[in-house]
């Protein structure tokens, strides 16, 4: 952006909120000038760490040699768990469970045992290959199967919900039946991989630049590893080359050993490990099975539902009981179940350990929603739309969730019946009937599936926010909040809302790099909360600075506070209108305090997990899309022919933004569901950890034709900033509704009687698997 | 390197020069000590401090790293897309390497491209977007007002994890709209860098010395054989799409480099009437130029050869030699009955050798390539009237991705309508590229129906045990193996059946 200092008389924009300014950092993105932390001019001395890691997967650690390790070119200092001063721990869940560096068990193929610092990059990776240990390797637990097979072994306590008497709505449901679905996990393939640079500095001091979500969570791991109070530590983070979850808690780990090398050998130290090590070390979206049984009436009503999420964890708990726990919240997705009873089994596997993921476990419990709405309309012969509006909450006592949380703002209805007359629904079906019928290889599916999704952290204490806005002499602002930059848009929206709340110019305010020791004890940008949280802060601290301008004025200029107005470009002072410049000034010299904290909690929330009980949610953000799908049925090969999305953001605080969000967010979530496979050997090596093995969407991808609407005329019922509603995960679970067109067309091959029970990812293999299984039970 | 050693490069090589000469930007870059295997992409990051570049995955998959190479093709100035991650600096030798930071005017203003990705909120994270940004100046560099189509082609080697493309596609076809592409900047100094890469050029051979190695790059043919046979331990690389990953990903150090990307005359390609002749380093865009007319499914297949940063840098002579068992591209030459030139110094100049290119794959990763040789050229024997032609590649996602199976086929049928030899080649099924010899025993000698298709179908399972991997099951793998004999059936047969769902045959179905 250009110096603010050019432009320092522009007026303020007109409704800012609400319009669709592009990223503020949008011109340094095409120009290559945006700077990442790989960017950043080295620091004089600066060495570089890379972590030498295990070659099994479960066993005992007998010995570890580094003598080549410390003799190879370049090498500084080999560090292990011995050289940490503080705890050789960064469970942050506090559970105790996941050592920096392993010491006896290792518990996953690739837990890091030690880290070499060298002169230079290559210098340190080359000499991380070089260590000798000797293991003594017992069978590794790989995926949910052998995890049960052993005991089913847990990593968290899990979550059971509970309303009404399954066992008896079961047994008096007219019709029954029982399934299970696999869904696949994720990788984030965030483009900039993991990074961390520390520099040391006087005392105990250490400045720490990492690419992570969660700048305090690292400040605390860092202190606790080095022993020293979070006050010695600064974490800072202006921006990151994607996020999505996976930098939540996975940055601990590269930050902590670049702030211990650091401190170690007082000299800065960078760790940025190449793609592959970056995908076999951190964790993942989980994969999980669910086992079902629904009860239900040829009216294609649900009366009762048991389920069992298992997922597969990894090695360490890290957050995967609240990334079960939202799977169990969103596995009613917009259906209200009479009787419902779910329990989820976060399981141990000697795996990496799997970590939030944007939606961070709501879609897969979505994504068994619509599998049991699936299962009814087959077995009903309804057509799936029809199960799913039968079923939507809504109704004298048909709105209350399994969480016992009453639904309050539920327009899935209305969501649903607008995109199906606007994308001509029930036609397109009929048509691709027809169609189907004189096409013998290539067959076409359509579906069309809502969402809803729950806003807010469920550890109810993390939706809190901060933010420090500063107003200088020349009217230019500086604004810093606890949120974190990833591509989302936060940093823009905010200064928004900031810029509007002073009458200024976008281009007045200053967006700061996120850092600790500016807004402390903040929460990860996560759960789609950002600007919900961080947007209420800043505008807090803005009416701050805005009260104590007003009675300033209103001193000065001999009127009422309530003569006193902040509008577009100008302050009207009474009859009179001055720059908001002069009034800071003017404010200044009369000692009024131009810097100002800000504040939010999130209102009305409460969560009794014991009980399970509660209403862990502010609001929910709905939406719906109808995909268009035609498959091969001679390879299983597909392609998505067409996306229409209509989506709830409420009173959007930018268009633009939110337009990105849905886009980005369905194309990759249609990405998990379709081509994403991840995938471990026998001995629990990733198999998939590099792009050439693991396929994330490519332009082609996209659907042929992508029709993106935010719902018009929709303001958040709940006073959230500006009626604006979160936008960050929602999105993704719209591309459920590929999986299920992929279904409809590999039912078609059974002429629509057989359920094709379709698992995801929906590879090709899998699509043309499902079409001969349909194909053997319907004997065509 | 000792004194000696050098004589000895003099009397059987040409003369050499030992300084790395290209242009960054404007800049003449002049570098007289460089390991062979230097990364473009870390001489920009780390040497040169120019970081606009970025690394996402060190193999050549996510295109972060993309920069512009101009090279001289005939006289003329051609910029190619590259990925700098996996391509080693001294090939770059009488090129000019472009990056991001080349795109502003004097005045400090955004290219039409840059403009364009802003003003369609192109960018979110921000990471990917300096390599879209290159492969959308490449595109334009290159073609006027390209297709949505052709938009995905050029970024296919490009992956955004933020936006979902949509903004990215709306980009590429705004750029045209913001400023006219005769205007563009790098067009018209088009004459001037062509004169300054003319001035480069030479026939001398390039011997660059590094810490850890010596990379040569000859100028003609006979230089490359004398090369070859006095460095037997050297290793050839033509586009680095696969070696660079030795580098970059196994660590591998390699003293010696020979590279031929140098020498004009084997990157020609005639046509001799019956059949074309591909010199080795023919990059897989203008293999796919010159296949394209023989049948369109060649030219979908080598349109979705990699990304389009990988297509600018391989070459058939590379994906040949390279011997992967999953290589696209020999399943479809061992189909078209294509022949492999191998060349050597001898005693005389140059030794040739023709064989067949299905018997130059003797098992995993190991060929029939004797002491001294290197691959010359490949003979492709056109497809006559009477010749029904297939091939298809199925992989896990549509584009940019390696085949689970490479199918193709090709049958000549007898006057009286019986098969009378057919050619029935797979990759992804075995160790090497292999033809199905039980199959195709199957349908010779009968009509091409629906019968001789399911006999050689059930013999598959004799020729093949699949590989089983993270890409496909064996048992996928051998199924859609007889599914393809079934699609090309049915696409002979009867032609109006659709049976592709994505790419240029779907896109002509669609009308």
């Amino acid at each position: 952006m250009a110096d603010a200092r050019r432009k320092l008389d522009i007026v303020g924009e007109p409704a800012l909120v609400g319009s669709p300014r592009i990223h503020d950092s949008a011109l340094k993105h095409v120009a290559g000038e945006a700077v990442y932390i790989d960017d950043v001019a080295a620091p004089e001395g600066l060495l570089h760490a890379y972590l030498g890691t295990a070659a099994i997967a479960c066993g005992r650690l007998l010995s570890l040699d580094l003598s080549e390790v410390a003799a190879a070119p370049g090498v500084v200092a080999v560090l292990t768990a011995a050289d940490i001063p503080g705890a050789n721990d960064i469970s942050s869940t506090h559970r105790h469970d996941e050592p920096v560096f392993a010491t006896d068990r290792i518990l996953f193929h690739g837990q890091p045992l030690f880290a070499v610092v060298a002169g230079t990059r290559e210098q340190a990776r080359r000499a991380a290959t070089l260590a000798k240990a000797e293991y003594a390797e017992e069978p590794a637990l790989i995926d949910i199967a052998a995890a049960h097979a052993a005991g089913g072994a847990l990593v968290t306590a899990p979550l059971t919900l509970r309303r009404g008497d399954v066992a008896a709505a079961m047994a008096a449901s007219p019709r029954r039946l029982k399934g299970a679905m696999t869904i696949g996990g994720q990788e984030h393939f965030y483009l900039e991989g993991q990074i961390a640079l520390a520099t040391p500095g006087e005392d105990e001091d250490m400045q720490v630049l990492v690419s992570t979500q969660h700048p305090s969570e690292v400040q605390h791991m860092v202190a606790a590893v080095l022993g020293v109070g979070s006050h010695a530590v600064t974490v800072e983070v202006r921006r990151m080359g994607g996020g999505f979850g996976g930098k939540e808690t996975q940055a601990n780990l590269f930050a902590c050993v670049a702030a211990l090398c650091a401190r170690r050998l007082k000299r800065p130290v960078k760790l940025r490990p190449d793609r592959d090590d970056d995908m076999v070390l951190t964790g993942k979206r989980h994969d999980f099975v669910v086992d079902y049984e629904i009860g239900f009436d040829d009216e294609g009503r649900i009366h009762a539902v048991d389920a069992v999420y298992a997922a597969r964890c990894g090695w360490n708990a890290d957050l995967s009981g609240p990334v079960t726990d939202r799977a169990l919240f969103h596995m009613d997705n917009c259906y209200f179940y009479p009787a419902v009873h779910a329990r989820s089994e976060p399981l141990f596997t000697n795996t990496c350990s799997n970590t939030a993921f944007r939606g961070f476990g709501g879609p897969q419990g979505m994504v068994g929603a619509e599998r049991l709405i699936e299962e009814v309309a087959f077995a009903t012969g309804l057509d799936p739309v029809e199960v799913r509006k039968r079923n939507l909450y809504g109704g004298v006592g048909r709105d209350l969730t399994p969480y016992h949380q009453t639904v309050e703002d539920n327009i899935a209805a209305e969501v649903i019946t607008e995109l199906a007359r606007r994308c001509d629904y029930q036609a397109r079906k009929a048509a691709i009937r027809q169609a189907n019928a004189k096409s013998p290889i290539i067959k076409r599916g359509i579906a069309l599936t809502p969402v809803k999704f729950g806003i807010s952290f469920t550890a109810t204490w993390f939706n809190q926010a901060g933010a420090l806005v500063h107003v200088y002499t020349d009217g230019t602002v500086s604004l810093n909040h606890g949120g974190t930059e990833m591509g989302q848009g936060l940093y823009i929206k905010v200064a928004q809302v900031v810029a509007q709340a002073f009458g200024i110019g976008l281009d007045q305010v200053k967006i700061t790099a996120t850092t600790t020791g500016k807004v402390p004890n903040t929460s990860a940008t996560a759960a789609s909360s950002g600007s919900d949280l961080n947007g209420m802060a800043a505008l807090d601290a803005c009416e701050t600075i805005k009260t104590r301008l007003t009675e300033f004025a209103a001193k000065h200029w001999q009127e009422r506070p309530e003569e006193v107005a902040f509008l577009p470009g100008r302050v009207k002072v009474g009859a009179r209108e001055i720059g908001f410049r002069d009034l800071v000034a003017a404010a200044y010299l009369a000692r009024v305090q131009l810097s100002a904290t800000g504040f939010y909690a999130t209102p009305k929330i409460h969560w009794d997990r014991q009980a399970g009980r509660g209403h862990p949610f502010y609001y929910f953000a709905y939406g719906a899309a109808a995909a268009e799908v035609a498959i091969d049925t001679l390879t299983g090969e597909y392609k998505v022919e067409r996306v229409d999305i209509l989506h709830d953001c409420g009173q959007s605080l930018n268009p633009a933004i939110d337009k990105g969000q849905i886009e980005g967010g369905f194309v990759q979530g249609m990405g998990w569901l379709t081509t994403e496979e991840l995938a471990w050997d026998a001995k629990g090596r990733l198999s998939t950890h590099a792009p050439s093995t693991y396929k994330i969407p490519v332009a082609s991808d996209r659907p042929r034709i992508f029709n993106v609407h935010l719902l018009e005329n929709a303001p958040n019922r709940e006073p959230t900033i500006h009626r604006s509603k979160a936008v960050g995960e929602p999105p993704l679970m719209l591309a459920i509704s590929v999986l299920h067109a992929l279904s409809d067309a590999v039912a078609s091959v059974g002429n629509h009687r057989i359920c094709p029970r379709l698992d995801a990812p929906a590879t090709p293999e899998r699509v043309l698997d499902a079409v001969d299984r349909v194909r053997a039970e319907a004997n065509l | 390197m000792p004194l000696s050693a050098r004589h000895s490069d003099v009397a059987t090589s040409g003369s050499l020069r030992s300084t790395l000469r290209f242009l960054l930007g404007d800049e003449l870059i002049e570098i007289a000590r460089c390991d062979p295997t230097l990364t473009v992409l870390d001489w920009l990051r780390l040497e040169k401090r120019m970081t606009g570049t970025k690394e996402g995955c060190a193999e050549g998959d996510c295109g972060a790293c993309t920069v512009l190479v101009g090279r001289l093709d005939r006289g003329e100035l051609r910029y190619e897309a590259i990925n700098a991650c996996i391509r080693f600096l001294p090939t770059l030798d009488g090129c000019q390497l472009l990056t991001v930071e080349h795109l502003k005017d004097e005045a400090g203003d955004l290219h039409p491209v840059q403009r364009a990705m802003v003003e369609c909120h192109g960018s979110q994270c921000g990471f990917c977007t300096p390599g879209f940004v290159m492969s959308l100046v490449a595109l334009r560099l290159n073609e006027a007002a390209p297709s949505v189509a052709r938009l995905e082609d050029a970024l296919a080697g490009n992956l955004c994890r933020c936006t979902g493309y949509e903004p990215i596609i709306a980009a590429g076809r705004r750029m045209g709209e913001i400023a006219p592409r005769d205007a563009d900047r790098l067009l018209r100094d088009r004459e001037v860098v062509a004169g300054r890469l003319a001035a480069l050029s030479d026939a001398e051979t390039l011997a660059l010395d590094g810490e850890r190695g010596r990379f040569y790059a000859p100028a003609t043919v006979e230089a490359l054989a004398v090369l070859v046979a006095d460095h037997p331990q050297a290793t050839l690389v033509a586009g680095a799409t696969d070696v660079g990953l030795w580098v970059t990903k196994q660590m591998k150090r390699l003293d010696t480099v020979i590279h031929p990307g140098r020498i004009e005359a084997l990157r020609v390609i005639t046509d001799a009437g019956d059949h074309l002749r591909f010199g080795a380093m023919a990059s897989h865009v203008d293999v796919r130029e010159a296949l394209a007319p023989l049948s369109p499914q060649l030219d979908e297949m080598m349109r979705r050869f990699g990304g389009e940063q990988v297509r600018n840098a391989g070459t058939i002579g590379g994906n040949i030699a390279n011997g992967s068992p999953i290589g696209d591209l020999p399943p479809a030459l061992i189909a078209l009955g294509a022949t492999l030139v191998l060349a050597r110094n001898g005693r005389a100049g140059l030794e040739r050798r023709s064989i067949p290119l299905e018997s130059f794959f003797l098992d995993y990763r190991k060929q029939d390539r004797r002491p001294g040789e290197f691959v010359e050229a490949v003979m492709v024997p056109k497809l006559a009237p009477e010749m029904p032609f297939h091939v298809s590649k199925v992989s896990k996602r549509f584009d940019e991705d390696i085949s689970a199976v490479c199918g193709a086929f090709r049958l000549t049928l007898a006057g009286d309508g019986l098969i009378a030899e057919a050619r029935l080649a797979y990759g992804g099924l075995a160790g090497i590229p292999k033809r199905a010899k039980a199959a195709e025993a199957a349908l010779t000698g009968q009509v091409f129906d629906e019968a001789a298709v399911s006999a050689a179908i059930a013999t598959l399972s004799q020729d093949f045990t699949p590989l089983d991997d993270m890409r496909a099951s064996a048992a996928y793998r051998l199924k859609v193996a007889g599914n393809l004999l079934r699609r090309f059936l049915i696409e002979t047969r009867a032609p109006g059946t659709g049976t592709r769902v994505a790419g240029l045959l779907a896109e002509a179905a669609h009308g």
